[in-house]
């Protein structure tokens, strides 16, 4: 499966440009998934434990 | 963890990287179920290893180290176990749902879920989040050159995926893989 690293990048500038603004929204759409409630509860939990071990 | 009010905890920061986190592991597994799981061995890590964090250095880059480490030796810890791990995990491909407004974007989308993970990695640190090489390079703990090289084989692999080829103006393109990088572009096209 390796890909044929001798040839030249087919990416002109602007194709370039366009990949990085889809890659952009690529990110901002899982960035703008909500967060689930198990992450809250689980900083709340290790910093119960925490100050528990104090 | 100092009582100093001066010296704040900086645990205390670490909700506040939560989305980004969710998003770069998102982006590394396309698999919201997946990326749940490791932000989470990500958040126990930092936790507990917060002492090997210097105040004052860029906690998301941090963070997003101990992330794709877990997700990199997991993943080699799996290739080991199992047969076939990419079979199982395409089929649990992430997918927004589709709107006729975005079947292009799906597109991209598509070809960008055929990527190897280490390529999807450097695409998101350099191409969407604008890490320098060289941020990008301690993040993932690479030489820069491999990180150079890396995102330039991942771009060209992408555009392979898309039929995009140098010398084509995109701003006249009307095949669909052009279309497809065009996509919902929120820059109105002069």
């Amino acid at each position: 499966m390796a890909h044929d690293e001798g040839r030249p990048n087919q990416c002109g500038p602007n194709v370039k440009a366009l990949i990085d603004q889809n890659l952009r929204r690529v990110y901002q759409e899982a960035l703008e998934e909500e967060i689930p409630e198990r992450f809250k509860l689980l900083l709340e939990e290790l910093r119960r434990k925490a100050e528990g071990q104090k | 963890m100092s009582d100093d009010p001066a010296h704040l905890d900086p645990r205390d920061e670490l909700p506040e990287h939560l989305s980004a986190m969710r998003a770069f592991a998102i982006s590394l597994t396309r698999n919201v179920a997946a990326a749940d799981d490791l932000v989470q061995d990500t958040i126990v890590k930092a936790w507990t290893n917060i002492d090997k964090f210097e105040p004052g250095t860029n906690m998301r880059a941090w963070l997003f180290t101990i992330l794709r480490n877990t997700f990199f030796s997991e993943r080699r810890k799996r290739k080991r176990e199992v047969s076939d791990p990419d079979g199982v995990h395409t089929a649990r491909l992430y997918h927004r749902p589709a709107h006729d407004a975005h079947l292009a974007f799906s597109d991209f989308a598509a070809a960008f879920n055929q990527l190897t993970p280490e390529h999807r990695e450097v695409l998101i640190l350099v191409g969407a989040l604008g890490f320098s090489y060289e941020e990008a390079a301690s993040t993932i703990g690479v030489a820069i050159g491999t990180v150079k090289s890396r995102t330039n084989r991942a771009r060209a692999r992408l555009c392979e995926l898309l039929d995009l080829k140098e010398g084509e103006d995109p701003m006249s393109g009307s095949d669909d893989a052009m279309m497809a990088v065009m996509g919902r572009s929120k820059v109105q096209v002069a």
